[in-house]
């Protein structure tokens, strides 16, 4: 079992090695000077709103946006 | 990890600007300052003509935040590009390096002299406590923080402007052209209104 998974993993690994995203947010020697932003999903859903994150989890906001932006796809919102 | 990005697809824009209104309305932007905006290629020739919806394009390598003497721009870990206009100086080099031209100046005073900087925030407010008076007053709504998308996309009556993560769009997008097809296939009579009774359908106009 562990001769086929190991060539398995190792190749797995090779083939994901490229799909990694870095972080793009400004570094070097120019950086930002100005004052610090807070993050969208450091606040809490609005009261009156249909949100349904929890506040500093940033996974939860985007699932919140990512649903969001399904309703901009004519084919799923009337299910053509 | 969600990236911030807008697509707009010239096949289904018509020029409404619908989006520039909504963009002006929503962040109350200032007179003679033109966040977004629709740009028409062959206007007026049959099945030639595009228009597509332009604004700051946030891009990953921002030639606006290279540029900046002052270093005001910055990147949200979204990957919207935001500036400080405390820090802005107004003076116009990121409206010469940007591809899109995109950064405007508002014309403040009887000299007509320029102001600082303003463009799309991609709905995301700037570096003032979120969803407060300030923030409005200096960069428009703040539609992130509320759970919401950039208002330009999500009011457009066509569904061209698509805004929000980009791999969602992308996916979006793909399954659309995947449906409606490509090229000559996405204009004309038949894909507007179906193949219908060629009796009732109008003439055909030759110049």
């Amino acid at each position: 079992m562990t001769r086929f998974l190991l060539p398995l993993l190792i190749a797995a690994s090779l083939a994901l090695a490229a799909c990694a995203q870095r972080e793009q947010i400004a570094d070097g020697p120019r950086s930002y000077q100005g004052k610090p932003d807070t993050h969208p999903w450091d606040n809490a859903p609005l009261s009156y709103g249909q949100g349904k994150w929890t506040k500093g989890d940033r996974a939860s906001w985007e699932d919140e946006i990512k649903t969001r932006q399904w309703t901009q796809h004519e084919y799923k919102r009337i299910g053509g | 990890m969600a990236r911030m990005k807008f697509l707009c697809d010239t096949e289904r824009c018509i020029e409404c600007n619908g989006c520039v209104t909504a963009c002006k309305q929503e962040n109350e932007v200032p007179w003679g300052v033109n966040r977004r905006r629709v740009v028409t290629m062959n206007d007026g020739v049959a099945g030639a003509e595009k228009s597509i919806s332009v604004a700051c394009m946030h891009c990953s390598d921002a030639p606006c935040m290279a540029v900046c003497p002052v270093d005001c721009f910055y990147h949200t870990p979204d990957g919207v590009v935001l500036h400080d206009k405390d820090l802005c100086i107004g003076c116009g080099y990121c409206f010469y390096a940007c591809p899109f031209g995109a950064p405007q100046f508002p014309q403040s005073g009887v000299f007509g002299m320029r102001g600082k900087m303003d463009k799309c925030t991609f709905c995301a407010g700037g570096p003032e406590a979120d969803r407060s008076e300030a923030e409005f007053a200096k960069y428009g709504r703040n539609r992130l923080a509320e759970g919401k998308l950039p208002v330009c996309a999500e009011m457009c009556s066509t569904k061209a402007l698509l805004g929000g993560d980009g791999d969602v769009i992308a996916d979006m997008f793909r399954e659309r052209v995947v449906h409606r097809g490509k090229g000559a296939e996405v204009w004309g009579w038949a894909t507007a209104y179906g193949p219908g009774n060629s009796a009732t359908r109008a003439p055909a106009t030759t110049k």
